[in-house]
């Protein structure tokens, strides 16, 4: 029985002796024609000519023979769509057999056929199909309505196929369940407005956790990779679900264990963090991983990339597995590459001297790329993790002893890193590096031996011959080489004026004019510039100290890594790119991990257009060199300096304006804010005749993180209002050391739902000693969530030392908005509806008490300014009353009766609100606008 | 074999699926060759039909495969038949059939145990684990439901809370810390995760019921105890001393030692006390032999090798000595406590069936760098 025969025939008119065979009447000759048809099409031979003759054997009882025709039919019926119709009749035929497997047959062939006539006919037979009294129909419609929403998504969702999906969803039969979850999940995935189109109830997903325990292992990686998606509405939910699905994760298939930790992961976002049960969760997260390592090479693999993103979230869960990620010898270079990367990762003080014995081990294997990445490694632990600095330092230069021609390249690269990380401290290995330098041949490795000798120059005797050796192949190096070899050499001349003047004028001239590469240029000028008008400058400029190099220089993104997160299992967790990197044309939904229950471990994001700003002076600095090249030209240097400077200055101002209207375009409110709300104030002011001496009220400054707290960095501010806009007016300053830069600003969920309109600009780089303003517009459109008390605001600030946080109190009349005035008769029947428990009363004491009987009028015009808004007033047996309205950004209202008595300095403040918890807030407020 | 998406598809489901086809292919025709592609191509078909809709795996059992996709093409079946198969098909036992019917009710177990080791030259035990997986084979009538006991610490520590007082450790009954333990999918999961026992209804013949790990208190049947001297630059010296660690009574098997020569090895002398070495030079290395070697004894090898003179500045890297070895016992002491089969339908009995337990340990990853 080999059906290899079927491939052998090549003779010339086949195709018509296949015709006449498939005409037969016998049977057995039909299958036969009909298999060789088949084995054609598998080698690629177009045998679509034969169409109607294949199509004449569908009408069969043969399962068999049936199968290879239907074959047949979903490869060429695309080719031949008017032929394809004469195939309809027999598949909604077929539809209605009285045999199951015929009747899905049917149904999953019909689904495969791209042609839109034959969709039409499809919508009868799967609608009854989804209802078929045989599980095995009905799991293999449900797939189909994926199918044809592939197709031809209008039909499905006007034919009501969507909602007999869902009702799928809780049928008995397990396997149904879990394929209609998976062609739900599919047509959620691509469903073209960007929106699931079904959403996941509470009871349906208890239906799932159900169907969990009973279906196929594929079955339960649907439903797994479904719940992953779905919001679990509180702690308590999440929980009862984690531990529901915990048990999958001693199941025998990868995919199954890996989609139970990706749901795992998601749903512990949203448990505290400190719980009893997250620790145990954390504890039986770690064997099935580790269990991963065992199974073949390619699902390992897939394991270590998602073990990778998981070691960057959640470090707690592998920290003591460190032994199981040391490299095999045998084990495929990917696995190895991948293990590595893990090491260093979880590498800690308790663990590193096991990891340093191995990864020397590794530098002794073959495979080259295997060993430089792990000569690599050992450069990073000893960045890592400091206590083990001196034994990594040891190792490297033991490797280097070696004198294996790319180990050494590739020690002295880390050793510069090393050098960078603990400044002045590992010097006396100098000489041993010097000794190979003839050996290194690769750029980076010569580039990071140069630099290691410029920033060492005073101590190494023969630094100036060492790089006069360099300097003679000039021409021929690596442009990153160049670069190095010219700064080296300027700071060996800063160090060491008297005898290697010679050389930097030497490499200068090579740098300015022998030279096409535009940086390499642009720098040799900057540093002839520099050195020959104020060599202190110079000095201070070229050896500066600089910033330490992070510690993990390879961690992803935190925005990044949590969508990876939700991707755990998928190719993108593979790649290491979100879907929408690599797949074509699906909108998809980005995923994100739930908010955590504690603000604190909220990731702040970064904004692209704080780059803008650092760009621009380089573009200038350009600019200024282009002109001085032209006026002066590279020989007279200090003629070329001069008219620099004023340029430089122009150039300030530019810069200045540009960033005026970077500012002014990316924020919502573009107009200056100081001229508007000035002009309404003093409108307003003449309509209540009231002197328009004061406008809004604006609480001055507070600080909000000390610079003890912010790593140097100090942060001052407040909330106010300008036409119409909240804005958070901040100071940075910088009381650290070192220029920041990279600020970004994100808010937690807070009570109003504060969140910022634009992206935080300040002043980026912000120089040591320097304070800067920025305003932040703010929105009112973010997620909401109650405070305590309610006007606090936590705020996380990002630039490049780390992320801070803190805490702020918004002022409640920040939050006044100008339709805040009621209609006089919605006043007082409002008054009348609100409870009288809602009421809560207040004493403003000792208000500026001028004598004026205009005092009352003062006080209406002052909180007019404020957004508070008088709807009446009244005298009563001499006091003033005021009743007053104003309303919160959120629609909130709130309603004041305000008693004033002459002479009295004291002010009565009775308030109504709905939600009388605002009170404290707004009582807050008149204090302020009234005192201020 | 190789898969193609356009979408961000679960990538560990597309190589387990890729895995499973392979299992499903080789036990439908065996080896998986080009011959035997092109001589089975219309079943292969028929079987990737049966097993994805659409991307979506489906069934991908072999046991149930087999009742309805057959070499012999589709008989003509009645319509109990084709209720069966789909319910099999779907149904919550998709890996075993009804009415089946055994003479004689006999059950396997195999604990197989992979030991994995890796040991520094100065003999310190860098890493080791065993890897071990117990295989059914069952051939019992009806639909019996098994209970499976093993002598797993937290089951075992939960027992002895019940009974008496005693710590089962010093009870006597040694115990094995499983780390993790996976099983087949015939195990009831959620009843392993409340109550410990590891409960199923056995698919027929043979398939895997439970793989575990374990990295506490193994007992590795051998340790090599390597010596190398450089003598020169044209000569090495390797010393090789090989110790059997377990019961005097016990044998072990297939012992394979393999010492890795350098790259430019020109000629090698051999002695040793037991078995038989070779210096193979397509394998770069000393291949030494021990049909059979018995608990507690020590055996050596020496061997001088005579180098090239090269001019390659690069050193050879010593590649880890490894070996093979079958023992038969299970080093990580994971005993089989009982397995009870319970068949309320069919007149049999527990007492009715015949049981064979077999234990072997074997060399994984066994290596030792020198």
């Amino acid at each position: 029985m080999t059906d290899s025969k079927y491939f052998t025939t090549t003779k010339k008119g086949e195709i018509f002796e296949l015709k006449s065979e498939l005409n037969n009447d016998k049977k057995e000759k039909k299958k036969e024609a009909v298999k060789k048809v088949i084995a054609s099409m598998t080698v690629g031979k177009d045998v679509s000519a034969l169409f109607p003759d294949v199509v004449n054997c569908m009408q069969t009882d043969n399962l068999e023979l049936k199968k290879l025709v239907y074959l047949y039919l979903m490869n060429y019926a695309k080719s031949q769509p008017d032929m394809a119709i004469m195939a309809v009749n027999t598949f909604v035929k077929d539809c209605e057999d009285p045999n199951p497997l015929i009747r899905a047959l049917a149904v999953r062939t019909m689904g495969c056929i791209r042609v839109d006539k034959i969709t039409e006919y499809l919508c009868e037979p799967l609608r009854k199909c989804l209802k078929d009294e045989d599980p095995y129909v009905r799991k293999t419609a449900a797939v189909c309505v994926a199918k044809l929403y592939d197709i031809n998504s209008s039909m499905v969702e006007d034919q009501g196929f969507l909602d007999q999906l869902k009702d799928l969803l809780s049928d008995s039969n397990p396997m149904v369940v879990a394929n209609a979850v998976a062609a739900l999940s599919e047509i959620n995935e691509s469903s073209s407005s960007g929106s699931p189109l079904v959403e996941m109830t509470p009871q349906t997903v208890n239906k799932l956790l159900t169907a969990l325990n009973e279906c196929t292992e594929w079955g339960q990686v649907f439903i797994l990779d479904s719940l992953a998606n779905y919001s679990p509405r509180d702690e308590r939910e999440a929980q009862s679900t984690c531990e529901r699905i915990t048990p999958r994760l001693a199941h025998a298939n990868a995919a199954v264990v890996l989609s139970a930790v990706k749901v795992l992961m998601k749903f512990m976002e949203m448990l505290p963090s400190d719980s009893e049960f997250v620790t145990s969760l954390t504890k039986k997260l770690a064997p099935p991983l580790v269990t991963l390592l065992s199974s073949e090479p390619e699902v390992q693999y897939v394991a270590l990339r998602n073990i990778n993103l998981i070691v960057q979230k959640r470090p707690d869960i592998l920290k003591h597995e460190m032994k199981v990620f040391f490299v095999k010898y045998n084990d495929p270079i990917y696995v190895k590459l991948e293990k590595l990367d893990i090491m260093i990762r979880l590498a800690s003080q308790a663990n590193v001297a096991q990891v340093l014995s191995e990864l020397k081990e590794y530098a002794t294997e073959v495979d080259v790329d295997f060993v430089r990445k792990a000569v690599r490694a050992i450069g990073r632990c000893a960045i890592k993790v400091e206590q083990s600095a001196e034994r990594c330092v040891s190792t490297l230069l033991d490797l280097i002893q070696t004198k294996v021609n790319y180990v050494v390249q590739e020690a002295i690269v880390v050793i510069k890193d090393i050098f960078r990380k603990y400044p002045n401290k590992y010097e006396s290995i100098i000489s041993t590096l010097c000794e190979n330098l003839d050996t290194l041949d690769e750029p980076e490795a010569r580039a990071s031996m140069i630099w290691i000798i410029g920033e060492y120059a005073e101590r190494i005797d023969n630094a100036d011959e060492l790089l006069e050796s360099f300097l003679e192949g000039f021409a021929d190096e690596n442009s990153q080489v160049q670069l190095q070899l010219l700064t080296a050499i300027v700071k060996l001349f800063l160090k060491r004026p008297s005898d290697t003047q010679e050389l930097v004028q030497q490499v200068l001239s090579l740098a300015t004019q022998d030279s096409d590469n535009p940086d390499l240029r642009d720098r040799g000028f900057i540093y002839w510039r520099l050195l020959s008008t104020d060599p202190a400058a110079a000095k201070e400029v070229v050896l500066a100290e600089k910033p330490l190099i992070s510690e993990e220089t390879d961690l992803l993104e935190p925005t990044l890594l949590d969508e990876l997160i939700c991707h755990i299992s998928s190719l993108a967790s593979v790649y290491h790119k979100p879907p929408s990197a690599f797949v074509e044309g699906r909108s998809g939904i980005r995923k994100s991990l739930p908010a955590s229950a504690r603000a604190g471990s909220e990731g702040v994001e970064s904004t692209e257009s704080q780059a803008a700003p650092a760009v621009i002076p380089a573009q200038d600095s350009l600019i200024g060199d282009l002109l001085s090249m032209d006026i002066g030209g590279p020989t007279v240097a200090p003629v070329a300096a001069a008219p620099a400077a004023p340029f430089g200055s122009a150039a300030m101002d530019l810069l200045g304006g540009g960033l005026d209207t970077l500012l002014g375009e990316t924020s919502s409110s573009p107009a200056p804010p100081s001229a508007l709300p000035a002009s309404s104030a003093a409108l307003l002011g003449d309509i209540f005749g009231a002197p328009a001496a004061s406008a809004t009220y604006v609480a001055p400054k507070t600080t909000w993180l000390p610079a003890e707290k912010g790593k140097g960095l100090d942060i001052s501010g407040s909330f106010v209002r300008r036409n119409g806009q909240l804005f958070m007016d901040l100071t940075f300053s910088n009381k650290a050391m070192q220029p920041m830069l990279g600020f970004a600003i994100q808010f937690n969920k807070n009570s109003f739902g504060i969140t910022p309109a634009s992206p935080l600009q300040v002043q980026s780089p912000l120089p040591p000693g320097v304070a800067a303003d920025a305003s932040l517009p703010l929105a009112t459109t973010g997620p909401v969530q109650k405070m305590e008390p309610l006007t606090t605001l936590q705020v996380a600030v990002k630039n490049n030392v780390d992320v801070m946080y803190f805490a702020c109190q918004i002022p409640m009349h920040a939050l006044f908005v100008e339709d805040g005035q009621m209609d006089k008769r919605v006043f007082l029947a409002t008054w009348k509806e609100i409870p009288a428990q809602n009421e809560v009363q207040y004493t403003i004491t000792n208000v500026m008490h001028s004598a004026d009987s205009n005092f009352t009028d003062t006080v209406v015009s002052r909180m007019q300014q404020n957004n508070v808004f008088t709807i009446a007033k009244r005298n009563v047996e001499g006091q003033d009353m005021l009743y007053q309205s104003l309303k919160l950004t959120n629609g909130i209202w709130v309603l004041n009766e305000l008693k004033i008595q002459p002479g009295n300095p004291n002010i009565t403040l009775s308030l109504k609100s709905r939600t009388p918890n605002v009170a404290e807030g707004v009582f807050q407020a008149y204090d302020n606008i009234l005192h201020g | 074999m190789a898969a193609v998406t356009k979408q961000n598809v679960n990538a560990a489901m597309v190589f387990e699926f890729m895995l499973k086809v392979i299992d499903v292919m080789q036990s439908y025709f065996g080896k998986i060759s080009e011959e035997n592609i092109k001589n089975n191509f219309v079943l292969i078909y028929e079987l990737l039909d049966e097993i994805l809709d659409f991307g979506y795996p489906q069934n991908t059992d072999t046991g149930v495969l087999k009742t309805f996709i057959t070499q012999q093409g589709i008989k003509s079946q009645t319509k109990e038949e084709q209720a069966q198969i789909t319910s099999q098909v779907t149904g919550q036992i998709g890996w075993r059939r009804e009415g089946i019917k055994y003479r004689r009710n006999e059950l396997f177990l195999d604990v197989l145990e992979y030991v994995n080791l890796l040991m520094s030259p100065q003999g310190q035990v860098l890493s080791a684990h065993v890897a071990g997986k117990v295989v059914m084979k069952s051939y019992l009538s009806g639909m019996p439901e098994c209970k499976f006991g093993i002598n797993d610490k937290i089951v075992m520590e939960a027992k002895g809370k019940g009974m008496t007082t005693e710590d089962p450790a010093r009870s006597g009954k040694p115990v094995v810390v499983i780390d993790d333990c996976q099983f087949h999918q015939c195990v009831k999961l959620s009843k392993f995760e409340t109550e410990h026992s590891i409960s199923f209804i056995p698919p027929d013949g043979e398939f895997e019921l439970m793989r575990y790990r374990t990295t506490k208190d193994i007992s590795l049947p051998f340790r090599v105890i390597p010596l190398v001297r450089e003598v020169g630059r044209t000569k090495m010296e390797v010393k090789v001393v090989l110790k059997s660690n377990f019961k005097q009574s016990l044998l072990g098997q297939k012992i394979e030692v393999k010492i890795p020569t350098p790259l430019n090895t020109s000629g090698v002398q051999l002695i040793c006390l037991k078995g038989k070495a070779k210096y193979k030079a397509s394998e770069n290395a000393i291949v030494w032999k021990i049909k059979r070697m018995a608990g507690l004894k020590e055996t050596q090898l020496s061997a001088e090798i005579e180098l090239l003179e090269t001019d390659t500045k690069k050193k050879w890297t010593r590649p880890p000595i490894s070996m093979n070895f079958e023992v038969p016992f299970a080093p990580s002491g994971f005993k089989v406590r009982y397995l009870k089969v319970f068949e309320s339908k069919l007149n049999y009995s527990d007492h009715d069936v015949i049981k064979w337990v077999r234990y072997i340990g074997r060399s994984g990853l066994y290596e030792t760098r020198c």
